[in-house]
């Protein structure tokens, strides 16, 4: 039982990245956001009070079509979900600080990029880590939202382009390193990859909304993983 | 700003708020079966790469300028750069492949 030592500055190194990406993320969502007749401060609130992209983007969608509030909620539900296998992965990695309060906190920060971080940390994690790390990709999102609404267009259409591949080249430097020291990691990350194809690729499966396929994906691989490579008691706090 | 419209992102941030809030504050037991904590490790690496794979290759305007982009991210996480390096020099890779690509 124990406390980590992660501080909150050391939650914003390891957020900047996360941040910068966000920002050329946002940065889109915001052109779009504002190309469907949301303004620009409501865009910005969006941003600020949900921190998530697909959620929404497929949010303004319903607000553009003037949706019911009920189909908003089903919609965010689902595409969401993936955040509740996460919250319940980051609850092993929490050290003792971690009230409730805190932990209400904490649990707004979580988004896929973050949950990748803070869950692939070494060891527990505290919540002053959280809070760093939440806090660059916060502001990011948020300001790379009001940079896309107010002036969509000053990017060349080159750079913004280029800028949409920053989130997963973060994503593979972090699957990477991890696969070349576990075999287990690296099995998991094989059949997920697989399967991950088979929904983008096979028409019959393109009905599944992409939060889905998420879980679709990642739950079998991962017991499958689990199954095979059972980690020992050792590895706990190891990745 | 409608009073319809903040309805609306009150109804978005209320639920994605509670998606993230209740799993992580109601479940506070340290598993000990070794086959859920074997599961709990896997799960980033698994979501990441479902997120990842095939969506890396569709993230810029064009396939070859991705491909390059998603080639300089696995060489330098190979030998373990940092994320930020990393993300910076996908972008950068396939920028000035798309500029080669422009010249031809």
């Amino acid at each position: 039982m124990a406390f980590s030592k992660l501080r909150y500055r050391h939650g914003l190194r390891d957020g900047f990245p996360i941040g910068l990406a966000y920002l050329s993320v946002s940065f889109g969502f915001g052109i779009s956001a504002a190309a469907k007749g949301i303004g620009i401060l409501p865009s910005v609130i969006i941003s600020a009070v949900n921190l998530t992209s697909a959620g929404q983007l497929a949010g303004v969608d319903i607000i553009a079509a003037g949706g019911t509030l009920i189909e908003m909620m089903i919609c965010q539900f689902v595409i969401n979900l993936r955040y509740c296998l996460m919250g319940l992965t980051l609850t092993q990695k929490l050290d003792e600080t971690f009230t409730t309060p805190r932990r209400m906190l904490c649990s707004f920060f979580i988004t896929d990029e973050i949950f990748a971080v803070a869950s692939s940390k070494n060891g527990l994690i505290s919540d002053r880590y959280i809070c760093g790390l939440g806090t660059l990709p916060w502001v990011g999102w948020t300001l790379g939202t009001l940079l896309g609404a107010a002036a969509g267009s000053v990017l060349p259409a080159s750079v913004s382009a280029a800028l949409g591949i920053a989130i997963y080249g973060m994503f593979i430097g972090i699957i990477v390193p991890a696969a070349k020291k576990s075999m287990g990691i690296l099995f998991a990350v094989l059949v997920s990859a697989a399967l991950s194809c088979i929904l983008k690729y096979v028409p019959l499966f393109s009905f599944i909304s992409s939060g889905f396929a998420v879980i679709i994906c990642a739950v079998p691989a991962a017991a499958a993983a689990a199954l095979i490579f059972p980690v020992k008691e050792a590895d706990e706090n190891d990745g | 700003m409608t009073v319809e419209l903040l309805l609306y992102i009150a109804a978005m941030a209320i639920v994605t708020y509670l998606i993230r809030m209740i799993p992580l504050t109601a479940f506070r037991k340290k598993l000990k079966n070794r086959f859920l904590l074997s599961f709990f490790r896997y799960v980033p690496y698994t979501v990441l790469a479902a997120m990842t794979i095939p969506w890396i290759l569709y993230s810029t305007d064009s396939f070859i300028t991705a491909a390059v982009g998603c080639a300089v991210a696995l060489i330098l996480s190979f030998f373990e750069r940092s994320l930020t390096l990393v993300a910076l020099c996908s972008c950068a890779a396939a920028y000035i492949c798309s500029l080669i690509l422009s010249l031809c």
